[in-house]
């Protein structure tokens, strides 16, 4: 009935991101799915973690917690999508209210309300959830300098060490980084940063979205035209 | 095919006399005519039998009772075997519609439509079926399995009779195989790749999925609308992103054969407008829903008469409902055509005032206007167990998708009141602003970042868009405000205009002049 489940030789020849693809609705693939997400090296996939959540809410005996709290972290560092959310919309209540998940959700709460420097705060009382994924501090600040760069057309030095957790040296370091590869500016007077135009910042610059007519649609009144 | 003793007799059925081998002389001519024209492939003599014969039968004689057993009708029918499938189907979808299905009922119909997948993912089906009764049966499938779902969640007052029969029958209504079979259908059909394939796609479209060259429109139109049948199961899961992803193939800005059955039209929209609201892409959803309430608007006069005006009726109003919450998350002022909007004023205008507050109120309204019109989310799995205490655990999906709603409804309220500042300034200092909202001034940074996140969704290629009507910039520490102009979309109007003039034209040529 319905499709067939493969054997386990055939599946190790299939990327997990092609098992998800073509086999979703198969509970052999759980294994398969839980060792991707727990080796530290792979790349983020918003469909493997869904996936292998949704067979967790078909057989809630099989759950992990363990590795639904890594998923959320790597969702948290995925932000500013709404990925966090949807995981979360597939954990069931009582797992939800466990200390780990109530701490992460605080965090993304944090993260979505804009209050970095709580977000911070939080974060150094939780760093053994957080370190086990590397990457997660750079994901953060990469979010934080992406609120920015919406918002500010020239930002305040102490609103920007406040937003991503660094300050004195470290903190150079890294605007000299942004400066080199994301156009960042520093004032000299004053030492704020000019962040770089985008349509977000300087509204002048905002495309007009209108009108983006199809070919196909325009080809259909070829003949008459014609 | 299982015995007569599958019907069990509810009190109805047994003070009415229902006698399951009784046939009506109705029933043998409609059982006849009905095999006669799937024999002839006459389509539209079938959709006229399913829509118009089988309900006025059904209200005359069958009001509270089931329609006689298949075991009776089969000679009438020379025994053929997918036709007491189908039979069975409509029985099946009859006795849900009109009376409560017992438990063995409804493991008896899980059976039915594995038998007739099977036959027509592994046989060589050579009918042709009216869409009609093609979404019905997807539509109805994916409902008996919510049904199911809600009913083996309700432990409290199970007889000791029902819960062996659950056990023993683990594998009816099982997740797995609902979807499974949804998904063997899409592929078995092929039909993503005939939709992603330009020719092939159009042509299937233009015929709405029939096949004129002596072919069976069966699978491939089953394979289409169990796409939507995983859209909907997806929702129902609280799995928004994935059940957009199996709604991809279909292109919906555009009509094609989800528009040819007024219920698939209505449920595809809805859960897409459901999915995309729950994604915060609000202004997707508004778009859809303006859309689709619009087409309801000019056209439900036309579905009067027909079995699923009721269901057109309460889909109409919840996505009211809809668009009333995401219009109140992130409103919009050009999106909403004229008659949608004055109808949305009258079913919600007030509620909609309450809700740009911040308090308690309007939180109770948001919760009463989702619960209104959200899916009925269900649990996918079994009871871990059937021992003491039995508690009722159907609402449990519900008010975990309730609740992550309100938090995401939480987390906006303070921007209602930014706004109405930022609409009055064309520039204001932090401190200003800080000092009217009544908050200092770091506070106030994190509500304008926050106010910057909410209005700028992720879409689905991952680009950053902006959703707000109102807009601004921070330079330091002062505030510059801008309006935002939606642009004019001149290009749909010409070319409708255009195809329009041709119409007029060619009706002119066409008159000849005495």
């Amino acid at each position: 009935m319905g499709v067939e489940i493969q054997s386990p030789q055939e599946q190790s020849s299939y990327t997990v991101e092609q098992l998800v693809a073509l086999n979703p609705f198969n509970p052999e693939i759980l294994p398969d799915l839980e060792n991707y997400v727990n080796v530290t090296s792979q790349t983020y996939s918003l469909e493997v973690n869904l996936c292998l959540l949704r067979l967790y809410q078909f057989e809630p005996e099989r759950m992990n917690t363990h590795i639904v709290a890594r998923i959320l972290v790597k969702a948290l560092m995925a932000m500013p999508t709404p990925d966090f959310s949807l995981c979360l919309f597939l954990i069931p209540e009582r797992v939800q209210m466990e200390e780990q998940f109530k701490s992460l959700i605080v965090l993304s709460h944090y993260l979505e309300t804009g209050r970095l420097q709580q977000f911070w705060d939080e974060a150094a009382k939780n760093r053994h959830i957080l370190e086990a994924v590397p990457g997660f501090e750079q994901a953060i600040q990469a979010y934080a300098s992406h609120l920015l760069s919406l918002s500010y057309q020239k930002v305040p030095r102490s609103v920007l060490a406040e937003a991503v957790n660094m300050d004195g040296a470290s903190l150079d370091k890294f605007i000299e980084q942004q400066v080199t590869n994301s156009g960042w500016i520093v004032e000299k007077e004053g030492g704020s940063i000019v962040l770089p135009q985008n349509e977000f910042n300087h509204p002048e610059l905002k495309k007009n979205t209108g009108e983006n007519v199809p070919l196909e649609h325009i080809a259909r009144i070829f003949p008459i035209l014609g | 095919m299982a015995s007569s003793n599958e019907y069990e007799e509810g009190p109805g059925e047994r003070e009415s006399g229902y006698d399951p081998n009784m046939v009506p002389d109705s029933v043998k001519s409609f059982v006849s005519h009905m095999y006669r024209h799937i024999r002839d492939k006459n389509v539209y003599e079938i959709h006229q039998m399913c829509e118009t014969s089988f309900q006025s039968i059904s209200e005359r004689l069958f009001k509270d009772t089931p329609w006689p057993s298949v075991e009776a009708i089969a000679p009438y029918v020379d025994n053929d075997h997918v036709f007491c499938l189908l039979y069975r189907e409509m029985w099946f979808r009859h006795l849900y519609a009109r009376l409560s299905p017992t438990l063995k009922q409804r493991i008896d119909s899980y059976d039915n439509y594995c038998s007739l997948f099977q036959v027509v993912l592994h046989g060589v089906v050579n009918m042709q079926l009216p869409n009609q009764w093609l979404w019905d049966m997807v539509d109805e499938f994916v409902y008996q399995f919510q049904s199911f779902c809600q009913f083996r969640a309700k432990l409290k007052n199970k007889t000791e009779e029902e819960i062996a029969l659950l056990r023993q029958h683990d594998k009816a209504w099982n997740v797995y195989g609902v979807l499974n079979f949804l998904q063997a259908l899409v592929e078995k059909s092929c039909i993503i790749q005939i939709l992603e394939h330009d020719k092939d796609g159009l042509e299937f479209t233009e015929t709405d999925g029939y096949d004129f060259s002596g072919g069976s429109n069966v699978l491939k139109v089953l394979g289409y609308f169990s796409m939507v049948g995983l859209l909907r199961v997806h929702c129902l899961l609280g799995d928004y992103h994935t059940a957009l992803k199996w709604l991809q193939p279909i292109d919906i800005t555009q009509p094609g054969v989800y528009t040819s059955v007024i219920g698939c039209h209505i449920a595809t929209i809805y859960h897409y407008g459901f999915a995309t609201l729950m994604l915060r892409r609000y202004v997707d959803a508004v778009r859809e829903f303006n859309k689709i309430l619009l087409y309801i608007f000019k056209t439900k006069q036309y579905h009067q008469k027909s079995p699923q005006y009721e269901q057109l009726l309460k889909k109409n109003e919840q996505m009211y409902a809809l668009l009333a919450l995401s219009l109140s998350l992130c409103p919009q002022t050009k999106l909403v055509d004229e008659s949608v909007n004055s109808q949305l004023r009258d079913k919600y205008g007030e509620k909609m005032m309450r809700m740009l507050r911040s308090d308690d109120e309007a939180f109770g309204i948001y919760d009463e206007l989702f619960s209104y019109a959200c899916p009925k989310f269900i649990t996918p799995s079994a009871p871990p167990t059937f021992e003491e205490p039995l508690v009722n655990y159907n609402q449990d999906a519900y008010r975990l998708q309730l609740k992550m709603f309100l938090y995401e409804v939480k987390q906006q309220q303070l921007l209602s009141g930014v706004r109405t500042f930022l609409k009055v300034y064309s520039s204001i200092s932090l401190a200003k602003l800080a000092n009217y909202m009544e908050v200092d001034e770091p506070t106030l940074r994190t509500i304008l970042l926050t106010y910057k996140h909410k209005t700028h969704s992720v879409d689905s290629d991952g680009r950053i868009i902006s959703n707000a009507d109102i807009d601004f910039f921070i330079n330091n520490d002062m505030i510059y405000v801008v309006e935002s102009k939606p642009a004019k979309r001149y290009g749909d109007f010409f070319l409708r205009q255009i195809a329009k003039l041709e119409g007029v034209i060619n009706d002119m040529d066409r008159v000849k002049l005495e």
